[in-house]
């Protein structure tokens, strides 16, 4: 069943400060609306690109965002500061109405943009309960009953009559969060209220949404960390300056946006290298040639294929080393090749990684480079390319491996033996 | 269950009387909070707590008395000074402040506002319910000088039309909504109207009979001073029903009750067509 529906909703944001000029303008849209005129300061207005000086005072930080929620759904909204993941959420949890489209919704709808919204820090933890519950939309009775649990959850129970300010900032969170928690909506709206914590209490926060989504509710999540977004949510929507760039299944989303917010596989990658820094040893370039040794931006999954990396050195340097790292696109480290030390004359070289023993399964990798003599550093780079594997057949692949997607990291099977 | 059939839906703009006065009264558990809240976080950590209530009042009466009585020799209407001016004081001190709590209620409480949605009335009112609290116990404070008055002078004779005084209360409160939440609303956007609010109250008060009696005005100068400030009627009937002299005049009270009833009807209209998009201005 939908229990959300989102059409063409846009919203526009005036820049800069209110002044007499702020009047005027709203004095002209009421003129407009007196001849029945449709408002004439909605036809302009830009991306929100905030990087890109533009020429009109009005943006949308939204611009037609239509989706549907379906009941049950995990819903992660993903893109960039400013992509207008948040203004969605406000306009959602009715913050702040929509500049146009509508929103319908279906069943009772709690949001959680912050947590401890109301704590009035004067108030002792039992008062604040009541005060933050109601104003979630819980009833004195419904919180009442629930109020050990939420206790409980929170594990603050000796203080619970003291007054928060005398709380430490966690236990300050962790009471604030235990009553969100137990808010029972059909439809969950959360921002990134998650960030805070223990570690150990913010995995019972995880288990809670995820709880929460195993009882046929509804959750809209906002993040930053993908990681947290890939494990709750199914479905995900990636917004870019203001407009809906993808809706799809929550892989493909985070898939996207990972693209999107680094350089896309390069076959030749060029360093640009401040020279004024005055640095003993600088790369100049970054290849990945294929077993033919042409540049390519793709490698077929299970085949061999090498990095080749110009480094300038300025003098002789003893011991050197230089490796390179890859990471998940979530960015948890996956491998790390080291070449062997080695003294090397004052000039150019060519370092080559032959990758022939370790594939990688289909997807993107982001790559960091390291150079070091001594193990101190020389130069380092994270995150400037990736490596994209694809899933285009290779001649190499024994038949015997049929599924590259989510088969981790591929051992070269030749070297596994069977007797 | 029909396809179209949603609970809520959220558009940019409706129409103008379009308040939900259901949802209104499912909030109610927080509008007594919210009352709760005021009260109890004012008074913590303070050694006197509630007895603050008494001593303003009891030390503007004094200052009114010395000087204005004393000092400046100006008409009581032939009543004992003190009980003169904490009359005016205790009643126009509900209005007051009224008017001047709820008139910041978007700027001072942007930070929930903007987190979580309720409706927006709940705030006002909630500062309208605990500033009456707070004028039940400085009401207390008046009826006791009262009684003492009462007994030991015979100048004070109260008659039936002090009962009315549940209706004044009610006309008061609607007066300091009314505009207070006009004035909120305004200053979302242009903060300008947030100096007037800090003097004009000040300056309305001379504009009622508190310092002076209404007895001493001509019939044109009550006609205009009843236009400008709507409170200066009200006060005048509450001081003759408990006091026994003052003006009691049903066409001035009837134009004190109209204006409220125009003032909160347009307050409550223009309030809730700001709420929708207070958070982008404020």
């Amino acid at each position: 069943m939908q229990v959300i529906k989102v059409e063409n909703i846009s919203k526009q944001y005036r820049l800069g400060e209110v002044s007499s000029k702020t009047l005027s303008h709203d004095f002209k849209r009421w003129i407009y609306r007196l001849r029945g005129k449709e408002d004439p300061f909605l036809k302009i207005g830009e991306a929100n690109d905030r990087s890109v000086r533009g020429t009109s005072e009005y943006v949308w930080a939204l611009k037609d965002i239509s989706f549907n929620v379906q009941q049950g759904e995990v819903l992660g909204i993903i893109g960039k500061n400013g992509a207008g993941k948040s203004t969605l959420l406000k306009i959602l949890s009715r913050v702040t109405s929509p500049t146009t489209g509508s929103i319908s919704v279906r069943g009772r709808m709690a949001s959680l943009l912050e947590v401890g919204t109301g704590f009035h820090p004067d108030l002792t933890g039992r008062e604040n309960v009541f005060l933050n519950g109601a104003i979630m939309g819980m009833s004195k009775t419904e919180i009442k009953s629930k109020f050990d649990e939420i206790v409980n959850f929170s594990g603050v129970e000796r203080y619970i009559d003291t007054p928060v300010k005398r709380y430490s900032s966690g236990m300050y969170v962790r009471l604030a969060f235990a009553v969100a928690a137990h808010l029972e909506p059909e439809i969950l709206i959360i921002d990134e209220v998650l960030a805070v914590g223990d570690a150990e209490f913010q995995k019972k926060c995880l288990g809670k949404m995820k709880d929460v989504s195993l009882e046929g509710r509804t959750v809209i999540f906002v993040s930053h960390n993908l990681d947290t977004i890939k494990t709750i949510c199914s479905r995900g929507i990636l917004l870019k300056h203001g407009n809906l760039i993808q809706d799809g299944s929550i892989d493909d989303v985070i898939e996207t946006y990972i693209k999107s917010q680094i350089n896309t596989t390069e076959s030749f990658y060029e360093f640009k290298v401040d020279e004024s820094e005055n640095l003993d040893c600088f790369p100049v370039s970054f290849k990945i040639e294929n077993k033919k040794g042409q540049l390519v931006n793709e490698v077929p999954a299970y085949e061999k294929f090498t990095i080749k990396i110009k480094v300038v050195l300025r003098k002789k340097i003893e011991h050197f080393v230089c490796a390179i790292g890859f990471c998940t696109n979530l960015n948890l480290p996956l491998r790390t090749i080291w070449s062997t030390p080695k003294d090397l004359e004052k000039g150019e070289h060519d370092i080559l990684f032959h990758m022939d023993n370790v594939f990688f399964e289909t997807g993107s990798y982001i790559i960091n480079l390291g150079i070091s003599t001594y193990e101190r550093t020389l130069f380092s780079k994270e995150n400037f390319n990736t490596l994209t594997i694809s899933d285009i057949s290779s001649d190499d692949k024994p038949e015997s491996v049929l599924r590259i997607k989510g088969a981790g990291i591929i051992l070269n099977t030749e070297k596994v033996e069977i007797i | 269950m029909t396809e179209e059939k949603y609970d809520l839906v959220i558009k940019p703009k409706s129409s103008l009387l379009d308040i939900n006065f259901k949802e209104l009264w499912k909030y109610k558990d927080l509008l007594f909070l919210f009352v709760k809240r005021d009260f109890v976080s004012v008074y913590k950590q303070t050694i006197l707590g509630p007895v603050w209530f008494f001593i303003q009042p009891i030390l503007t009466t004094i200052v009114f008395t010395i000087i204005f009585g004393n000092v400046a020799k100006l008409d009581t209407d032939g009543l004992p000074a003190p009980l003169f001016y904490l009359t005016g004081i205790t009643f126009w001190n509900y209005f007051a402040s009224c008017l001047t709590a709820t008139s910041n209620t978007f700027v001072s409480n942007a930070s929930i506002f903007g987190k979580a949605y309720f409706p927006r009335l709940i705030t006002p009112l909630s500062v309208v319910i605990s500033n009456l609290i707070k004028f039940g116990v400085q009401f207390i404070l008046f009826l006791c000088v009262f009684l003492y008055y009462y007994f030991t002078d015979d100048r004070i004779q109260p008659n039936a039309y002090m009962l009315l005084l549940p209706v004044f209360v009610i006309i008061m409160a609607g007066l300091g909504l009314g505009f207070g939440i006009l004035i909120s609303s305004l200053t979302t956007k242009y903060r300008d109207f947030t100096f007037l609010v800090g003097f004009g109250v000040q300056l309305l008060m001379y504009a009622s009979p508190i310092i002076y009696p209404f007895s001493k005005l001509s019939a044109e100068w009550r006609f205009w001073l009843n236009l400008l400030n709507p409170m200066s009627s009200i006060i005048e009937a509450i001081k003759y029903g408990f006091l026994g002299k003052g003006v009691f005049d049903l066409f001035y009270l009837s134009i004190s009750f109209i204006y409220m009833v125009v003032v909160l009807v347009t307050g409550v209209i223009v309030f809730n067509k700001i709420e929708k998009n207070f958070m982008d201005t404020v």
